[in-house]
Formats: C-alpha cells, sequence, structure tokens
C-alpha cells in the first residue's frame, strides 16, 4: 500500500494488569453492584473480550449519590480551597507516573492507535488535572462572583471516544470548584475509568469524592433522572442531549451539554495547500474520525478542488492502518460494531444520494472492526453525509466560489461547534473566524485541545464551555 | 345664539404590535380589552398570533447580521439615544404606568428615570462586556488562542410583569447591547408602556426588526415560542413555572438556552444570551 514497508513495532501490554472483573467505585472501594449484573468489554481491535464489567441499577446510582453527598456535606464541601487544589496536583502526578500504563490500556480498550493515546490522550489528562488544582483556591479571582459556590452533587456521563480524557474535563474542574462527582464511563469504554478510581486511592482522596458506576443507557438515565443530583455535565450525542434536557425541565438541576458537531474546514485557494492537506488530514482522520469537532465537512474554493483532492487522496495513501498497538499506525479500531453499523449505514446514504466514493485501498484486518479512510466528492448540502454526523473517517467534500458562499454553507448546519479556516492571509482568517457560527475555530491548524482553552459548542452542539476560566463557571451556581 | 361650550374629545392612541419597525395590527385582526386599576376601560391592544410572532422572528433574523456586525461603539451609541428619547416620553410613560400599574403618579416617574437610567447603563456595556468576559489562553504550545463572547441570535423575551417599564427595558437592553435581536411579548396585564416603549425605539435610530414588541398571551405564544427553530434563547422571566417547564420541554428541540433573572441590573443577564468563541493560530516564521 506505500512506498515504505514497516516492521512491527508493537508497545508492550506488559504495563497493563487487566482484571477478569471489575466491580464499581463507590465510596473510595470497590463494590460488588447490587444489581448482580456484568457485561463484557472487549477490544475493538480483535473483537475479544477483555474484562467483565459491573452493570450499575438505580440502586447502585444511589448508593454513589449517598457517598457523594456525605463527602460534599462532610469532607469536600468544608475542606479549604488549597488544600482541595493539592489533590488535584496529586492526581495530574500519578497520572504523569502511570501514563504509560493509562496509554495502553486506552489503546486496548478503545482501539485508538497508541501514538494518540500515549502522545495526546493521557498528557492532556494530566495537564487538566494540573491546570484545575491552580484554580481550587483562585476561584473568588475567576469575575464569576466575589463568593462562587459549587452545585454540591454532580452527574457526569461521558463518551467512549477520548474515555480518560473525556474524564479529566469533566472531573477535574468538577472538583476544583469543590463539587462532589457520580461518573459515568460509556460501556464501552470503562477499563480506563476505573483505573483512575486507583489513582484516587493512591492519592488518598477522601472516599465519596469521585464515584464511578458503569452501565449502559439505563445506569445514565438513573443518574440525570436522580434527584439527589444537583447539575448534569453530559458529553455525547446531540440526541441524547435533548433526552437530557427535557428529562431535566421543571427541574432545579441545571445542565452542561457537550453534543454533536459536523465541522466545515474551509480551505481558500490562498492556503498553503500542503499544510491545508495535513490540516483535512488530521481534522478527520485523527482518533478514525470519532471526534465531536471533526472537520467532517471539507469546503474547498472550486479553482483548488482538483489540486487539494490530487495532493489528499496522495497523503491519504500513507496512512496506516492497523493494530493500534503498532507505533507506525495512524489510524486504528472504529470503536464498536454499533459505531461501524452507522458508519456503514451513512457511507451507503453517500453513494445511493450520489456523491462519489473513494477509500485508501489498504489492507483490512480480519477480525474486529475496521473502517478505511474515505472521502466522499460531489457531495451536496442536502446529502444526509453533509448533514449527519458520521463520527468515523469519512470525510464529506464540498466547493464553493465566494468566501461568503463558504459562510453560508459551512454555518447551513443545526451543529456549532467548530471549523476550520486556511489561508495565508490574517484579514480573512479573523473575518472568517468571525462569522463562523461555531464554539472553537482552528485557523491553519485543527484539532487542537488545550486545559487553558474553553471548548464547547454553539446550536444544538450543547450548552457551556469546558476548559479555561470559561469553563469553571459550568461547576459554580448562578454562574452560568 | 351661544354656541355651547363642548369639552375637546381627547384623541386616543390605537396600541399596535412593532415588527420590523413597523407598528400593524395583529395579523388575526384579534384584539382584546384591558382596563385601568380601577376597572374603566383604557385600550384594545392586539392580540398577537402565533402568524405574529413567526413574522416577528423573520424580521428579528433579518435584523441580527446588521446589529451584531455594527461596531459596539454605534450599539452603545444607539442605546444611549433610547435613553434620551425615553427621557422626552417621561410624561406619557409615566401617566400609562400610573393607570394600569394602580401606583401613585410620584412611583411610576420614578420607575421611568430607573428605566432611563438602566438603559444608560446597559448602553455602556455594548463595548466593554467583551474586555470582561473574553480572554486571551496560555495554550502549551506555539498557538495564539483567544476567546471572546458573540451574540447568541434571536432572543424571546417574556419580561416580569411588575414593574412594567423597568422590567421591559431591563430585559430588552440587555438582550441588545451585545448585538442579539429580540422579540419581545410583553406582559398581558400591563401592554401599554411596552408598545409607547416601542415609539421610542422606532425613533432612535435603531434598525427595524433589532427589537419587534408583541402585545397578547404569553400562555397562547409561550408554546409556540418555545418551538420555533429560529429562536436561539429565551427569557423566560415572566412565565409562570408550568409554563416555564412547558417552554423548557419543547425548547429541548433545538436545545434553547432558557432562562430566568432575578435582577434587572447585571451583566449576567448578558453573557447569558452570549456564546464563547474560541480561536487558535499557529505562531511561526
Amino acid at each position: 500500500m506505500s512506498a515504505f514497508e514497516y516492521a512491527p513495532a508493537l508497545e508492550s501490554t506488559s504495563i497493563v494488569n487487566i482484571a477478569d472483573s471489575y466491580k464499581l467505585f463507590i465510596n473510595g472501594k470497590f463494590v460488588a453492584p447490587k444489581s448482580g449484573k456484568y457485561f463484557p468489554t472487549i477490544n475493538p481491535a480483535t473483537g475479544k473480550v477483555l474484562a467483565k464489567i459491573a452493570d450499575a441499577n438505580a440502586k447502585d446510582v444511589d448508593l454513589a449519590v449517598l457517598a457523594a453527598r456525605n463527602a460534599y456535606a462532610k469532607v469536600w464541601g468544608k475542606m479549604p480551597a488549597a488544600e482541595r487544589g493539592k489533590y488535584l496536583y496529586r492526581i495530574a502526578r500519578i497520572l504523569q507516573e502511570r501514563a504509560r500504563e493509562f496509554a495502553v490500556l486506552e489503546t486496548l480498550d478503545n482501539g485508538k492507535p497508541i501514538r494518540e493515546s500515549r502522545d495526546t490522550d493521557i498528557p492532556l489528562v494530566a495537564a487538566h488535572f494540573f491546570y484545575h488544582a491552580g484554580w481550587a483556591d483562585k476561584l473568588q479571582h475567576a469575575g464569576l462572583g466575589d463568593s462562587p459556590k459549587p452545585y454540591g452533587v454532580v452527574g457526569q456521563i461521558i463518551p467512549w471516544n477520548f474515555p480518560m480524557l473525556m474524564l479529566a474535563w469533566k472531573v477535574a474542574p468538577a472538583l476544583a470548584t469543590g463539587n462532589t462527582v457520580v461518573l459515568k464511563p460509556a460501556e464501552t469504554t470503562s477499563l480506563t475509568a476505573l483505573l483512575f478510581a486507583e489513582v484516587c486511592q493512591q492519592a488518598g482522596l477522601p472516599d465519596g469524592v469521585v464515584n464511578i458506576v458503569t452501565g449502559a443507557g439505563a445506569t445514565g438515565s438513573a443518574i440525570v433522572n436522580h434527584p439527589g443530583i444537583d447539575k448534569i455535565a453530559f458529553t455525547g450525542s446531540t440526541e441524547v442531549g435533548k433526552l437530557i434536557a427535557t428529562a431535566i425541565a421543571g427541574t432545579k438541576k441545571s445542565a452542561t451539554l457537550e453534543l454533536g458537531g459536523k465541522a466545515a474546514n474551509i480551505i481558500y485557494d490562498d492556503a498553503a495547500i500542503d499544510e491545508a492537506v495535513e490540516g483535512i488530514v488530521n481534522g478527520i482522520f485523527f482518533n478514525q474520525g470519532h471526534v465531536c469537532c471533526a472537520g467532517s465537512r471539507l469546503l474547498v474554493q472550486e479553482n483548488i478542488h482538483d489540486e487539494v483532492l490530487e495532493k489528499l487522496k496522495i497523503r491519504m495513501s500513507h496512512i496506516r492502518l492497523g493494530n493500534p498497538l503498532d507505533k507506525n499506525t495512524d489510524i486504528g479500531a472504529i470503536n464498536s460494531a454499533a459505531q461501524l453499523a452507522k458508519i456503514k449505514e451513512l457511507t451507503a446514504a453517500g453513494d445511493s444520494e450520489g456523491a462519489d466514493r473513494w477509500s485508501v485501498p489498504c489492507e483490512i484486518p480480519s477480525e474486529g472492526f475496521w473502517f478505511p479512510p474515505t472521502i466522499f466528492t460531489g457531495v451536496s448540502q442536502t446529502h444526509r453525509i453533509a448533514r449527519e454526523e458520521i463520527f468515523g473517517p469519512v470525510l464529506s467534500v464540498l466547493t464553493f466560489r465566494t468566501p461568503q458562499e463558504a459562510i453560508e454553507k459551512a454555518n447551513n448546519t443545526p451543529f456549532g461547534l467548530s471549523a476550520g479556516v486556511w489561508t495565508e492571509k490574517g484579514s480573512k482568517i479573523l473575518w472568517t473566524a468571525s462569522k463562523l457560527r461555531a464554539g472553537v475555530i482552528w485557523a491553519n491548524t485543527f484539532n487542537k485541545f488545550d486545559p487553558a482553552s474553553p471548548f464547547g459548542g454553539y446550536k444544538e452542539s450543547g450548552w457551556g464551555r469546558e476548559g479555561g476560566r470559561h469553563g469553571l463557571s459550568a461547576y459554580l451556581k448562578g454562574s452560568n | 345664539m351661544a354656541t355651547p361650550v363642548t369639552p375637546r374629545i381627547d384623541v386616543l392612541k390605537t396600541y399596535k404590535l412593532f415588527i420590523g419597525g413597523a407598528f400593524p395590527r395583529s395579523e388575526s385582526g384579534r384584539v382584546y380589552a384591558i382596563k385601568d386599576s380601577k376597572g374603566n376601560h383604557l385600550a384594545n391592544p392586539a392580540l398577537a398570533s402565533r402568524k405574529d410572532l413567526r413574522d416577528a422572528v423573520v424580521a428579528a433574523r433579518s435584523a441580527f447580521g446588521g446589529w451584531s456586525g455594527a461596531t459596539a461603539y454605534n450599539r452603545g451609541q444607539i442605546l444611549y439615544r433610547m435613553a434620551e428619547i425615553l427621557e422626552g416620553r417621561s410624561e406619557q410613560l409615566a401617566v400609562e404606568i400610573a393607570a394600569l400599574e394602580g401606583v401613585t403618579p410620584r412611583v411610576a416617574s420614578q420607575q421611568v428615570q430607573e428605566s432611563v437610567d438602566l438603559l444608560v447603563w446597559y448602553a455602556g456595556w455594548s463595548d466593554k462586556i467583551s474586555t470582561i468576559a473574553g480572554s486571551t489562553n496560555p495554550v502549551s504550545g506555539p498557538y495564539y488562542n483567544f476567546s471572546t463572547p458573540e451574540p447568541i441570535g434571536v432572543v424571546a423575551v417574556f419580561a416580569a410583569a411588575k414593574p412594567s417599564l423597568l422590567n421591559l427595558v431591563g430585559a430588552i437592553a440587555s438582550v441588545i447591547t451585545s448585538g442579539n435581536t429580540a422579540v419581545v411579548v410583553a406582559s398581558e396585564k400591563f401592554p401599554l408602556s411596552a408598545i409607547t416603549f416601542a415609539e421610542v425605539l422606532a425613533t432612535s435610530d435603531l434598525p427595524g426588526g433589532v427589537v419587534n414588541i408583541l402585545t397578547g398571551s404569553a400562555a397562547e405564544l409561550a408554546p409556540w415560542t418555545a418551538s420555533h427553530m429560529d429562536i436561539d434563547a429565551i427569557d423566560a422571566s415572566g412565565l409562570t413555572p408550568k409554563q416555564l417547564k412547558d417552554a423548557q420541554l419543547a425548547g429541548a428541540a433545538n436545545l434553547k438556552r432558557i432562562r430566568v433573572f432575578e435582577s434587572a441590573k447585571s451583566p449576567k443577564r448578558i453573557l447569558d444570551f452570549m456564546e464563547t468563541k474560541t480561536v487558535w493560530h499557529p505562531i511561526g516564521i
């Protein structure tokens, strides 16, 4: 498939120790679920079972909320803010110490390349805790009121695409602001969250400050509807986000929602084309395209369409798909059979609605779930592949003639999470950025994340921001 | 023969809607009667329909690009101009407020003065809110990264009933100072000051459609407002708890930002109807 052949360079898995089954983490201890039920979690690159995970029911969620409430009322809510911060610093340091272990486990459970879990996900996780640790005793200076107060018990539900990173985005600001947490990881990617529970123990975090209940939609629903929870923070699909908005209507609960996207990545004809091609690849193929802010709609100026597409196809041909544990791998496994089915359904709609499919001619492993890097050209705005979030390594290519048309098309979506713009002209960058109705604009770059940088969407991409000073308001009463 | 002395007959005002800078009647042809605090007939304001609401949203959406694209200085001057014109209309508004709310003339004119001052306060925020709420962010890498608040779009307003003018002015000013446009449903019981305030807006260089004011029933219009897919947010301060819950349920369809405020004067009111945008750009040579 490419000019170079690489010998396998597998990351060793000896650093991780996966148990046969995992219990819930409630009140500082691992406890068997009242439900008595467990479900398997698999390695999506092989389809093989890694472990069994406890399936928390409403009673288990009750216990977790009770533990979080007690911890809030008796310990965490009363603790001097500087001390709270020191626990977060401890957690950040332990995460750095055990980074490789987390990276390997993340790759095994999620299917993402070790290059990404090792170099992006886990370093950002540690950075997120370190950043928020410093906020704990400075909240009164954050411009969110003189005496900002935590909500109390926060229910947090996170997705499977960046399991540990999403945990960090949720847990670090919640704890820094003085809340306690009941967290539910996604059912296909619970392992690193449960390893994080061990980090909480090692850090000596008081019992009940972080509680982790594993399970699927029913467990999440028990959290959302629990009367003992003051605030919901959710990252996931817009569909579920709307269900949560409906569930909390008429209650005192508030919610932060980080939902779907269909980001436009705009390439003007005065862009540095080679850099833009790298940005296109990073925008849509990073993490198999399992990214809510992925640059999934390429808007390329008509007069450079052929040149960009030619270079893009050459570049894509050098993408290496395969074993996520291989350090040379660029694209790993699709996270689940269900997600693969969704990608196949939407790409089939792309074919039937008249777009032209091109996929990298690469070898697909015989086991596990895989989808080759794919682009569709000749896409119109009405096509499902231009409107719906595919959440896979699939790029829809549209064209435009004028900057105004680019903005029109970019904003023609109910989503508004992110967007990209490529041009060498500074004033055009700022003009474009100001016209785009999206919460994060990457100009001459894409898919960059940082704890100091607020992240979150306009319109149906969600409510509120995570990260930076702005993200604190999600966890401080009356400030959002 | 002496001509009998006839007292002069007052010329009474027809209270109409304010949509897109014009004063139409309700397309439905409906009106409703309102009485003063002593039970005497006062006026027949328009009873706005769902169609009027939709027309108002179209006007507000059309005005959004120009208003949000105007300079903050320009918006601030126009809000200040609104205060100037309102000051000049003080007497008329005080009379209407006293008649409807049943307060003394002194209390009524005090409310008008406070409303003028509140407008001046919000006028000054237009070119300061981004400084207060924006930031440059020290990311770990060679990138320049900044966050800035932007207006959210079209905001529907159900202002709390009393004091009618003060609540209305606070709600409208906090929504539009940042560049949003507004569709306002006036208090059903106390609509007169809202329509008279529309006359202030119409003579303040405020572009048509930036503020649209409907009179009528909140109970009738709130569900249509909540389910309208081109409204981005709702100031629900004037809704009952039941109406609020229903609005939250219907508003989930496009994840409307629905807020209830206690204070008429707070920068939080401005920020709650803004979205933070963060821009990244590489640093290099």
